[in-house]
């Protein structure tokens, strides 16, 4: 039973990503992302506590698990927004232990966040400018010579108005980011984070909140992302969509990774269903409540 | 009651140098709160750290005048080092509170004995504005007009300050315009979304308060540079008064604090010539004139309250901007 | 079938916002009969909480009316409504974290105390687990458990009326799938249930009619089954993948 406007792209799965079986802290072809015992305990209560994990890089790899399993916090340990008890992670071979968030961002790993941070008090416009790295306009002392920053304000705003275009935002532009809806807001952050020139893009729940036509929207421009050659890693409950875009999957419970690996197959294995599926995933619910009887049998 | 005079000293205020190193601290505070949303509850430790710097390195140092505002500057600035690193990633009202107190400890300092010869202790300091008056263009005389009058001295000091008035509302203006101000203003709202996309979120604060710190600084220069410095003038009592001037011209603009500085201290004029009188003419019941100019520090902070809550954005202020709720 | 005698719940032509100047309702209408589970759905920004905080007294109402039982309950604040036998569940902060399960439950009996045993025995009924960890502090909760804590604190006063704010939300696909069966279970057991939900498909499956919601206002309006398959609702909303 499908609906009436299919995704305008079907998405090329990537395969052959991982080297052996596809069992927790396998090890991947070309990792981008590597990180080893790391470990975050918040009172006595156990976080996150990961063996081993490695994230491939130019696919899209999807972080699950139910609430409470981590993966926010294992999100916050890897961008320098938390610090591990124990651990270590390297990004493109390069150590990120001790490093500040605002370092990691600069390093190409960009991250946005459950409760999206679109800067209400700044416009659309302002916002997207805010990403963008290395700005000579930024600094205390040539900030107050217009001249010495002028013109690479004017190539950052083409490069923003270019992406706003894209994400069907620009007529907003002059809009404080306040006045836009759930949804705009998260596709500004996802605009945002693109201005930044990431390698990997971190997602927190990009689609919370959004209803489903949007959602569709915001599905494809996460598939540009994988078609410019970023690696993306993002957390979500809605496993039509994980399905439908993901190459990879990466299952959390209570802190450790319970599964990895081709979203079908993720899909069935049964710790994965105990967890966090539950076994009317596929069933229509006014089946199992008894509400309606079907009847030629169909789901 | 001599209404004459009421207005006279109200005129007064309008245009004096007690105004425009008002309108500098509150220009500073600005930076400080409006931009970056930092509770600096300690503003009059800056004034006091921007005056003191002045007057110790002319007197003691032998610094010419513009070495010595230098000199001042800095001061302030390594004030602002200081009492930054530790803070400034303490939470909104743990800021404040820490800010009240080195301010306290500046006071302190400078009214303990124990650096008298440097620092003149509760008498404070006097007599280090030569080299500033020496440098005054304008011959002795007597300027201006009606309530306006002004010896030399006087108009050197009024024009001097406005000028360096004028400069930092320049420059703040196209800090404020420019991206690093965009930086700031980002900060202010959400400073976890700012360091997601790479910007240093601890340097920019840093950079705000030295800013603010060294305008803040300037002002307190400019309050004592007519008369005497004294650990008395910057008790906590400025620093509310400096919030008053700030919140009620407009915290998050440049023209707010300027504003606001002079409709406060025309106030202050008005009411402390005011009450006094009346007391005098026997229409504040049994309150003497003395108790009666005290009254004006009441109804000072009454104006505090009384802004906060009805319009926290301040006359030129915007309300989306200014808000008192934070996370 | 116009049951006219057994609506209990009417809303009708409901303007409401919350800042002045600015309306979210436009003249929104929604009927609830006796024993019926009705489904709010529809983009952001459509009204859906607030409608059902219009219904609550929760939100400035500015045109229209809202009847409980032919009553006009329009403003009316809530802890009135809570003596009218209205229960509500908020999307957030809808559990006290300091008190444990019990104490919570015990806030649901606020207005009549001595109603709670019969109350508890009503909500360990539907949700057997909250009866074994009575003592547990709501706080070191995970987030379906909390809902199932909030659900039956509003469920202690034997409630006529049910409103519930997006129940599933922010809880991974096996507790939101719990959380429609119970309140599946809840209406079942004879309780007028009204949920605002972002999870449309799962709603409407649930539901006996539902109301599509946009710019304010009451869209589309079916069955639950006729909605889940209208083409149009597919369209502006649902989305194909959600099929």
């Amino acid at each position: 039973m499908s609906g009436s406007k299919p995704l305008k792209k079907t998405p090329q799965k990537s395969t052959g990503l991982h080297v052996g079986d596809a069992v927790p802290g396998v090890k991947k072809v070309d990792p981008i992302l590597v990180a080893d015992h790391v470990s975050r305990k918040f009172g006595g209560l156990v976080a996150v506590d990961v063996e081993h994990v490695e994230i491939p890089r130019g696919a899209i790899t999807a972080l699950i698990g139910p609430n409470g399993a981590g993966k926010t916090t294992l999100f916050n340990l890897l961008t320098g927004f938390d610090k591990p008890d124990t651990g270590t992670w390297s990004f493109s071979g390069k150590d990120l232990a001790g490093v500040p968030a605002h370092t990691v961002a600069k390093m190409g790993q960009v991250r946005t966040f459950q409760l999206t941070k679109a800067l209400g008090l700044l416009t659309v416009l302002e916002n997207m400018k805010l990403g963008a790295k290395d700005q000579a306009g930024e600094s205390l002392f040539q900030s107050i010579f217009p001249f010495l920053w002028k013109k690479q304000e004017a190539e950052i705003e083409e490069r923003a108005l270019e992406i706003l275009e894209r994400f069907k935002l620009l007529k907003l532009k002059d809009d404080f980011a306040a006045s836009l809806s759930g949804g705009q807001r998260k596709l500004l952050e996802m605009a945002r984070a693109l201005m930044t020139k990431p390698t990997l893009v971190m997602l927190d729940e990009p689609m919370a909140g959004v209803n489903p036509a949007l959602t569709e929207s915001l599905l494809e421009h996460i598939l540009d992302l994988k078609t410019e050659g970023m690696t993306v890693l993002f957390v979500e409950h809605d496993m039509h969509m994980v399905r439908h875009i993901a190459d990879w999957v990466i299952v959390m419970a209570e802190g450790r990774i319970i599964a990895e690996g081709p979203p079908d197959e993720v899909m069935k294995d049964e710790a994965v269903v105990d967890a966090y599926l539950g076994s009317h995933q596929d069933v229509d619910l006014g089946v199992v409540t008894g509400r309606i009887t079907l009847p030629k049998g169909e789901k | 009651m001599d209404i004459g005079s009421i207005l006279v000293n109200t005129a007064q205020a309008l245009f004096s140098p007690v105004t425009i190193a008002f309108a500098m601290a509150a220009l500073g505070l600005a930076i400080h709160f409006g931009f970056v949303g930092l509770l600096n509850f300690g503003i009059a430790g800056f004034m006091a750290v921007g005056a003191y710097g002045y007057a110790i390195s002319t007197l003691t140092f032998g610094f010419p005048w513009w070495a010595a505002f230098l000199a001042s500057m800095a001061a302030s600035a390594l004030f602002a080092v200081i009492l930054g690193i530790p803070t400034l990633q303490l939470r909104g009202d743990y800021l404040a509170i820490v800010t009240i107190a080195a301010a306290e400890i500046v006071r302190l300092l400078l009214l303990s004995t124990t650096w008298i010869e440097t620092t003149g202790s509760a008498d404070g300091l006097v007599a280090y504005a030569n080299d500033f008056r020496s440098i005054n263009p304008f011959p002795s005389g007597v300027y201006g007009f009606g309530p306006w009058s002004y010896t030399a001295n006087q108009l050197w000091v009024l024009l001097f300050g406005l000028l360096i008035l004028a400069v930092a509302v320049v420059l703040l203006w196209r800090l404020v315009r420019s991206p690093w101000g965009r930086v700031i203003k980002g900060i202010r709202e959400d400073e976890d979304a700012v360091r997601a996309l790479g910007k240093n979120v601890f340097a920019y604060k840093m950079q705000a308060l030295i800013v603010g710190g060294i305008v803040a600084g300037l002002g307190g220069a400019l309050y004592v540079l007519p008369s005497s410095a004294n650990p008395m003038l910057f008790a906590t009592s400025l620093t509310f008064f400096v919030w008053t001037a700030l919140l009620l011209g407009g915290a998050a603009t440049v023209f707010g604090p300027l504003l606001g500085a002079v409709i406060f201290w025309v106030l202050q004029a008005f009411l402390g010539s005011l009450l006094p009188a009346m007391a005098d003419a026997g229409l504040l019941g049994a309150l003497s004139s003395a108790q009666a100019g005290a009254l004006r520090f009441v109804l000072v902070g009454i104006l505090l309250v009384v802004i906060v809550i009805v319009r926290p954005q301040g006359i030129v202020g915007d309300k989306r901007e200014l808000t008192f709720v934070r996370k | 079938m116009a049951d006219e005698k057994n609506v209990v719940v009417n809303v009708d032509n409901l303007v409401a916002g919350y800042l002045p100047g600015v309306n979210i309702l436009n003249g929104c209408n929604l009927i609830a009969r006796q024993g019926e589970l009705i489904g709010i759905i529809g983009p952001n920004g459509a009204g859906k909480s607030t409608l059902l905080k219009a219904i609550f007294g929760q939100s400035k109402v500015r045109e229209g009316a809202v009847f409980l039982n032919g009553e006009n309950i329009t403003g009316l604040k809530a802890d009135k409504l809570v003596e009218r036998g209205v229960g509500y569940v908020p999307q957030n902060n809808n559990v006290f974290p300091s008190l444990t399960i019990e104490e919570n439950l015990q806030m649901g009996v606020y207005q009549k105390p001595d109603k709670y045993e019969e109350g508890l025995e009503l909500v360990t009924s539907l949700f057997s687990e909250l009866g074994t960890r009575l003592k547990q502090r709501a706080g070191s909760l995970s987030g379906g458990e909390r809902q199932m804590v909030a659900m039956g604190r509003a469920l202690m006063m034997n409630p006529s009326v049910l409103l519930l704010d997006e129940p599933s939300a922010g809880l991974s696909p096996v507790r939101q799938d719990e959380a429609f069966l119970r309140v599946s279970d809840i209406n079942k057991a004879g309780v007028t249930t009204i949920m605002v939900e972002q999870n449309a498909r799962r709603c409407l499956q649930i539901c006996d009619r539902g109301y599509v919601l946009d710019q304010g206002k009451d869209a589309v309006t079916g069955s639950g089954r006729d909605l889940l398959t209208d083409p149009k609702v597919i369209e502006l909303y649902l989305g194909s993948l959600g099929a």
